[in-house]
Formats: structure tokens, sequence, C-alpha cells
């Protein structure tokens, strides 16, 4: 009887994820009127804008990624190691970013670092892009710490720190070649996460002006009907491989060796 | 000057003072026990020394060089723990090696030290499985290794035997033993197990509330305690309840014992009136075994059979007290119940102040 009540979870789960899928399949192969045909797709491939930002966003999504383990593993690593009282202070402050609305955060950006600011960084591109990464770090930053500090509580962070410290190591060696190898994992589970926050986001870089793949759905959306139903399956298809991709990588690159 | 001098370390948490002026000189090659209850700041000192721990005041000198003020990853020391430490992203042979590529030795050189170091610790047919792939015991020999890779000028071990089951820690006891005889370097560890510390040691450090109660072989500590904490710590005590007379005549278990030359452990010189006396299970027989020893009566409760020695428990006076005789097919048990006397030297006698 447990059993049935089991797969009957599955089979309702499973149903209210695939059915707008489906459904979003489905509509995408309707463009020739009476039969299934790739003709939406085939528009969307063929326009260079959904290349450009498509690849744009996934240029953006693996910065952030570094970015986030950069600032991410460090704190997290040190706050288990000499400062766990903090903790509790530090898990709050990650979590703000859920809190406080994107486009608030976007507009103190623009407010403090607008061309008449003394680090006018909306006055250039480059500018540009790193505020939208260190935004774009900020957004991901709940995922990337929550994932990377539930990775650090299975190790004994300290006996290991001054294992290496005593044979010699110091602390970028500790982080590099101890820490973050052994928390990949966990990094990897953030990683997702932030990466399927970048390639959807909208308000950052619609108000920051920068060519991403959010803003571009949005306008295909407003003035297309068929294409951006298949734009929806190409960048879930898309993302889904990028994941999975970097799932491969992790697993090359000798993810932590463990008894599960 | 010592190869390591351990020169007045206190070292405070807070208001909480948990080293009170600690003095140690350790010679090269010695072998160097702290023994003591948890929270007597045994490994406090073992952190001070590794530099994981910086003294509130004191200094601390390895082989003539003032490395108090210097941060662990250069002090060149080996460091052993309990919980073994290993990398787990790395296997054994990475493991062993990972000092080794800090301190830059070329590949080969590197190669030839991990084979040698496993080797050493007879571990050469698992260089390439990971640490969740090994026993306890396996694990701590690994990290043992790796500890003596980069050939540190000290080596220190924080209860490393504490979590491995009881035959394979005599084991590695006597193996981390003989490893450091063979290599002859100079080590610290850390314990809390009397049997491990006075088996393994040249010489036994015993703490008690941050302070180095006593410091000594193994025999010293064993057969002359210098303190009444040393004495209850180290090896089992039976405890009398004593009046020493002012001309030193001893009075208890009902009898009057003439001033002879005992030990008094007294702080304060010899004092008179009720005073504890102590015996240690294997310095009373149940039959004389000198001309001249004392005896009191004692009725035999029962006994345990432990291989090689027998505890027979004997109330005296209404206490009870442990007798340890060894084990032979000839001997002859005491009957439960039936009265006997219980022989002694009365130089084996502790009186300790109440």
């Amino acid at each position: 009887m447990r059993r049935v009540w089991a797969w009957g979870a599955i089979f309702l789960g499973g149903l209210y994820f695939l059915l707008p899928l489906i459904g979003t399949v489905e509509f995408s192969l309707r463009m020739r009127r009476g039969e299934y045909s790739l003709d939406a797709y085939a528009s969307v491939l063929a326009d260079p804008a959904f290349r450009q930002t498509f690849g744009y966003s996934v240029v953006m999504a693996v910065l952030t990624i570094v970015l986030g383990v950069l600032i991410v593993v460090p704190t997290a690593y040190w706050v288990r190691l000499r400062l766990p009282r903090l903790r509790p202070v530090i898990e709050f402050i990650t979590l703000l970013p859920l809190v406080i609305p994107a486009i608030v955060v976007v507009f103190g950006y623009i407010r403090l670092y607008n061309t008449s600011s003394l680090l006018p960084l909306t006055g250039t591109a480059a500018g540009t892009n790193l505020l939208l990464l260190c935004g774009y770090a900020m957004l991901a930053l709940p995922y990337m710490y929550r994932a990377v500090d539930t990775g650090l509580s299975t190790l004994d962070v300290r006996s290991l720190t001054e294992a290496a410290q005593a044979l010699g190591a110091g602390w970028v060696r500790i982080i590099g070649q101890l820490i973050l190898p052994n928390v990949i994992g966990a990094v990897m589970s953030g990683a997702f996460l932030s990466f399927a926050i970048v390639i959807g986001e909208f308000t950052m870089a619609a108000l920051l002006n920068r060519p991403a793949f959010g803003p571009y759905m949005q306008l295909l959306g407003a003035n297309r009907a068929y294409e951006p139903a298949a734009l929806a399956v190409i960048a879930f298809a898309v993302t889904w491989g990028c994941m999975g991709l970097m799932q491969l990588l992790s697993r090359l690159m000798g993810v932590r060796k463990t008894v599960t | 000057m010592s190869f390591l001098d351990l020169d007045h370390l206190q070292k405070s948490f807070g208001a909480t003072k948990v080293v009170h002026d600690f003095d140690l000189h350790v010679e090269k090659g010695e072998f160097v026990s702290f023994l003591g209850p948890s929270g007597c700041g045994k490994t406090t000192v073992l952190r001070m020394v590794a530099g994981f721990e910086t003294p509130s005041t004191g200094r601390i000198l390895i082989d003539g060089q003032d490395v108090t003020g210097l941060s662990p990853n250069r002090r060149r020391i080996g460091m052993v723990f309990q919980a073994y430490a290993l990398f787990p992203n790395m296997n054994v042979r990475d493991n062993v090696g990972f000092g080794l590529r800090i301190a830059r030795l070329s590949r080969a050189e590197r190669d030839a030290r991990v084979s040698e170091m496993l080797a050493l610790i007879k571990l050469e047919q698992l260089g390439d499985r990971y640490p969740y792939q090994l026993s306890g015991g396996q694990q701590q020999r690994v990290a043992l290794a790796r500890a003596l890779a980069p050939r540190p000028n000290l080596l220190l071990l924080d209860e490393p035997l504490s979590a491995l089951d009881a035959k394979v820690r005599v084991a590695l006891r006597d193996d981390i033993r003989a490893i450091q005889r063979e290599l002859g370097i100079t080590a610290i560890f850390v314990t809390h197990d009397q049997e491990e510390a006075l088996s393994i040691s040249d010489r036994v450090v015993v703490m008690h509330q941050g302070r180095a109660d006593q410091i000594g072989t193994p025999a010293e500590i064993y057969n002359r305690p210098a303190t009444r904490f040393v004495a209850g710590f180290v090896g089992q005590l039976n405890m009398f309840d004593a009046v020493l007379r002012e001309d030193a005549a001893l009075e208890f278990a009902g009898q009057r014992f003439a001033p002879a030359a005992r030990r008094v452990l007294s702080p304060d010189g010899t004092p008179t009136g009720p005073v504890t006396v102590a015996l240690r299970p294997e310095a009373l027989s149940l039959t004389p075994r000198r001309e001249g020893d004392a005896a009191i009566e004692g009725r035999v409760i029962n006994y345990d059979f432990l291989g090689s020695v027998v505890r027979v428990r004997v109330e005296v006076a209404g206490q009870p007290v442990s007798i340890d005789m060894f084990n032979s097919p000839d001997a002859e048990l005491p009957r439960p119940g039936s009265t006997a006397p219980l022989y002694f030297s009365a130089e084996e006698m502790l009186v300790l102040p109440k």
C-alpha cells in the first residue's frame, strides 16, 4: 500500500513538472499550420541575437560562479574555523538577497556607480558588465553559501587545517588544495543554482542595459507567438546540458572520495 | 640547553588560566608523554608547541631557536591527531607526499621518500587507496608517515590511539615507539591513558589543573609519586584511614606500626594526626615476601581472574582493598569469606595528608 502511495506521489510530481514542459514543446512545434514542424526552432537559432545573448549570459554565469566561489569558500571556511560564533550573522547577511528585491539593488548600484559618481562603473560597457557580475554574485549568494557551508559541515575543518599547517602549508594552499576539492560537490550544487538564476535573470540585466538572455526572451515573447516557446525549450535544454557538463567536470576534477 | 625548552609557559582563555608556569626541557631523541585527565591542559601545551595556540607568557625554543612567535607552518613539526586528519581527496601516497611537495622536493626524491615512509609503516601495498578505504589503524599509520615524511624537528602526537580498538592500540603504540627510536626523533605524546604513557615513554609529565605535578621516568612516576594526585591517577591505590603519631608511629587497620622508612607525600612537611595510607595492589600479598613484612587482617570477598594476574578483593576494617597476585597453576586461590593476613613492606606505604 505504501508503494502505491509513493508511486502516486512520484506520478503527480512528475505530471506537475512535465505537463507545462510538454505543453510548451507541443506549442513550439505548431508554427506551420496543420502539421508539426521545427520552424520556430529554426527561426530562433537563425537569429544572431539569440546566440549573442545566450553566449553573453553563459559567460556571465560562469564568471558569477567563479566570483561566488572566490568569495564564499574562503568566507564560509574562515567562519567555521575561526569565527563560529558569527555563523548566524553571516547566514543572515547571505540571505538578504532573498529579501531585498533585485530592482532595489540595481537602482542602488546605478545611484552609487553612475557616471557622476566617484567610481563611474556605468560609464563603460566593461564597468557595467562588472557591476552586473557583482549583482549576479550577490543574487547567487544565498544558494552558494548554504551549499558550501553544508559541504564544510561534513569535514573536520580544524584538524585538516592544522594537519596541513603542520606540514608547512599556507592559507592559499589549504583552501585551494584541501578545502575546495573536498567541498567541490557542494560548490557544484551551488553553481547549478547560480547558473540557472543568471541564465534567466531579467531585472538587473535590463536596467543596466546589458545584452543578456533574460531581456532577449522578454523581447521575443512580447513580439512573437511560437518562437518564445521554442526559445524556452532550447534554453531549458542548453541550461541542463551546461549543468551536466559542470557535473562531469567536477567528477573529472576529483570530487571528494568518501563512502556514503 | 635542551633540544626543546618550554620556558615558564602560561596560557589563559579569557579569565581562565589553563596552563600555569609550565617548564619542561626535552633532550634530542627523547620520547616524553603528557599524562593527565581531561581539561588538565596537556593538549593546550602541545598546541602551543605546535603553534596553534599562542602562550600568554613564556617561551618555546626548538633546537635553540625561539619559535614562540612563529606560525605553525614554519616550525618544522610533524603532528598526528586523534581524528587522523587525512586529506579525503588524496590517496595514501599523495597524503604522505603533501609536506614534501610544500618542501619543493623533486618528484624522484618525493617518490623515494614516500616509498620509504610507506615501508616504515608497512603499508607499501596501500599507496593508491583513499582514506575511506582504510581501517582506523591504517589511517593513523598513514598520518604518522605523513607527519614524518618531511623529516620534522619534532613529532607531536595528540592522543593518536584514543579512537582505536584495544588490540590495534597496543600494536600501533609499539610501532610508534619503534619508529621513533629508529629515526631518533624527539617526540611529545599526549594521552590520558596511564598504561600508554608508562609503556611508551622515556619520561612522563603528569599534569593536573594546568600544572606539571611530576616529571620523571615511568618507574619514578609509578613507584615514587610526588603528589597525592599523581599517586591516585597513575596506577591503582588502596587507601586506609590512619593516624600518624608525634613519635612517627602509624596506626591503621586496628594496628600500630613502628616508625619506618615510609614515604610521606605532603607539601607542608610530615603531618601528624589523621592521614591516609596508600598501598598499591601489588604491594600487598597473601603470603609474606620478606622477613619483617608488616601484616593486617582482612576478609576475602571475591577474586577476579584476569589471566596473568588474579585480583583479590578483601575487606579491611570495613574498607575494600585490592590485591594483585601473579597467576600460577600451582597457586592456591583464596576462599571467599575466609580471613587472611595481608603482608606488605613498610617502605611501600605512602602517607598522604588528609
